[in-house]
């Protein structure tokens, strides 16, 4: 029998063991040449999927590059890379501008890829899409449109019995790109939103009930009858969810889909600032609840191979990365938006030099 | 010399260290010192939680004062703050929780205490227990797809019918609101409020009862006049300490409440607590004044917590500290 005594050595030294063994270096090459790099960014949720499944591919096909995300919310992401603790953030929404003056350096927006949120609900008997028009979508979510039966929304739809009952008004009760986006369609398109309620993460809905999360506004529509919400389009896709075609500024009823949000991208001039609203866009085919969502980087970064890392990465999201964007219901950037992100790209400098000169 | 082998502060001991402590053991030192170490950890992180909340919330304390809890208006867009909806709804829902769950808590404690046989004692004590270590989302998940159906059809409106002559019952039936959410949270209070009475009434000195059955009583007589009065500041402090647990729950009670900043005098309508505030905003919630209203709304219910676990420890442990014979 061995002693106990005699086996606590042994067994602190089994403990140590791995301490004592090199491990192969993972972080911060500083340029070494063959040297890994690690990135880490945080920020928005809505596109964690796709951006997770870059990630991993892109690891793949170059394994000495690692990039962890980590989906804390766009706020989240904000504040992370304000503070410095990650190389890269990630938001649906582009940053205010007390939100960039805070920022220690300045930030460029480089838009990752498309998503739009629909309109989703729960009623009694409809074979085709509701149809909703501005008009009657931010009457009900303003309150004023308070049954199903009201002439706004039946005016619209002359084939569907509406029930003359109350609509059951569900918003998200999280801040979230999601509610970003749609109030920024509805302060868009009805200067009574604007004024009453206005556009942000989180608002003061003025009726409705509020639920935690796609998953919450979801189990809710589905559970209560006569009810309306608003999603993420992949959300909406995967849980089959019924979703409203609604009215474009051309006057189209367009559904949701990924060729719809790209046309929606399409029909917009992008700005240098590379930041640019979806809300109710030119364009026959274009879905007018549409946004971008951005990656936050350093115009300027201090670490030369994170730096050329990232934008290598960037690079081979916004070209070929696109492709595996559309198995999980998220549009690819138009040509004209891939254009102008590669020269934002080229521009990306650390210390004054380019990062990507050569490429 | 022989007999003193181990390290002895006898001989060499300077006043100040006398004065420190009546240990002539360095070892006996040591280990008190360590000790009152740890137990000082814990003060001091609750101290320090406290002074980083207040450290927070400074920018909306400044900006709001005590209007901040009075005020009822919430909107982030336009940065206003009033966390009155919050407390109101935490209150309401909490207390709603301890009405449905003190009777039934209170009728287990003293089921299984004193009436129960000893093979029924087993099982359901373990059970009720049970219902403690069930996660909250789950709670949350159930109370979203049966709990809520269930109230939309049945309970609601059955309660609008008899009952809606009172504003406490009017209002359109959602399942989702006030009502949802003081029930699920009864349901998570019921195992904290019953285990901590069991022990109370345990701790009842036998004679008191014994007594009572001598002297004629019934069961009932025997447990309401002789066992209860002696275990009543026990039992407040069981029912506070499962109103702490109620105050600070916050998945299961922001996936039924109906996340509405409003007050109502309907138990139909939605409310928000201030735990589902915190957790539902905070993520996303950009803008020193914004955070810090958060913070500040953390900081109120950390103090009330606070203050409500202390009654309700020192309640607990007067009758703990019982003396034979004497009465509380």
């Amino acid at each position: 029998m061995i002693s106990r005594r005699a086996l606590l050595p042994v067994l602190f030294a089994t403990v140590l063991l791995p301490f004592g063994c090199k491990s192969e270096p993972s972080t911060g090459a500083d340029g070494k040449p063959g040297g890994a790099v690690t990135l880490n960014g945080a920020g928005a949720t809505f596109p964690y999927p796709l951006y997770s499944k870059w990630m991993s591919e892109y690891n793949r096909q170059h394994p000495d590059i690692r990039i962890n995300y980590q989906s804390i919310g766009s706020g989240g992401g904000i504040r992370q890379i304000t503070a410095g603790t990650v190389d890269f953030g990630a938001s649906d929404a582009p940053m205010t501008p007390d939100e960039e003056k805070a920022a220690p350096s300045k930030l460029a927006h480089i838009p990752a890829t498309l998503g739009a949120v629909v309109v989703t609900y729960n009623l009694e008997g409809q074979s085709a899409p509701l149809k909703l028009t501005p008009e009657a979508l931010s009457g009900i979510f303003l309150g004023v449109i308070t049954k199903w039966s009201d002439p706004k929304l039946a005016d619209a739809n002359p084939g569907a019995k509406l029930p003359d009952k109350d609509i059951a008004v569900v918003y998200r009760s999280d801040g979230s790109g999601t509610t970003a986006v749609f109030t920024d369609y509805l302060a868009t398109v009805s200067p009574e939103f604007k004024d009453k309620v206005g556009a942000g993460k989180s608002v003061k809905w003025p009726k409705g009930l509020g639920a935690k999360g796609n998953e919450g506004v979801t189990g809710q529509v589905k559970t209560t009858p006569n009810t309306i919400g608003y999603v993420e389009l992949a959300y909406a896709t995967q849980n089959k969810l019924p979703t409203a075609a609604i009215k474009n500024k051309s006057g189209r009823f367009v559904e949701p889909s990924i060729d719809a949000i790209t046309a929606a991208a399409a029909g917009v001039t992008m700005p240098d600032s590379l930041t640019v609203s979806l809300a109710n866009p030119e364009g026959e085919a274009a879905y007018p609840i549409a946004s971008f969502s951005y990656l936050l980087v350093h115009e300027d970064t201090k670490d030369a191979a994170k730096g050329r890392a990232l934008a290598r990465f960037i690079w081979w999201a916004v070209h070929d990365g696109q492709k595996l964007g559309k198995d999980l219901h998220y549009a690819p950037l138009p040509e004209p938006v891939v254009k102008k992100v590669e020269e934002r790209l080229k521009a990306l400098s650390s210390g004054g030099q380019k990062l990507l000169a050569g490429t | 010399m022989s007999s003193l082998t181990k390290p002895s502060l006898v001989r060499h001991r300077p006043r100040w260290l006398a004065r420190l402590g009546p240990e002539v053991n360095l070892g006996d030192f040591s280990f008190r010192g360590a000790t009152a170490f740890f137990a000082l950890i814990v003060v001091f992180v609750v101290v320090a939680m406290a002074i980083e909340m207040w450290g927070t919330s400074a920018a909306s304390i400044e900006r709001f004062g005590w209007s901040f809890v009075t005020g009822r208006d919430w909107d982030p867009v336009r940065e206003q703050f009033g966390a009155l909806p919050f407390i109101y709804g935490t209150l309401v829902s909490s207390s709603l929780a301890l009405v449905i769950a003190v009777p039934i808590s209170l009728g287990v404690a003293i089921f299984l205490g004193e009436l129960a046989p000893p093979w029924v004692r087993g099982p359901i004590g373990f059970l009720v227990e049970l219902l403690a270590a069930v996660p909250s989302v789950i709670y949350g998940l159930w109370g979203i797809f049966a709990l809520a159906p269930f109230l939309r059809n049945v309970v609601e409106p059955w309660l609008g019918k008899w009952l809606g002559f009172l504003p406490l019952f009017q209002g359109p039936h959602q399942g989702f609101g006030m009502l949802a959410g003081g029930v699920i949270l009864s349901i998570m209070i019921i195992p904290t409020i019953s285990s901590v009475s069991r022990e109370v009434l345990r701790a009842v000195p036998s004679i008191y009862r014994e007594g009572a059955l001598a002297l004629g009583a019934t069961r009932w007589e025997a447990v309401r006049h002789a066992v209860l009065p002696v275990a009543r500041s026990g039992l407040v402090g069981a029912v506070i300490l499962g109103l702490g647990r109620a105050l600070g729950e916050t998945m299961a009670i922001t996936m039924l409440i109906g996340n509405r900043a409003d007050i109502s005098a309907s138990l139909f309508a939605p409310g928000y607590t201030m735990a589902s505030v915190i957790a539902n905003e905070f993520t996303e919630a950009t803008g020193e004044v914004y955070l810090a209203a958060l913070a500040e709304i953390g900081l109120l219910l950390f103090v009330v917590t606070l203050l409500l676990n202390v009654v309700a420890r020192l309640l607990v442990w007067r009758v703990g500290r019982l003396p034979e014979g004497a009465r509380s």
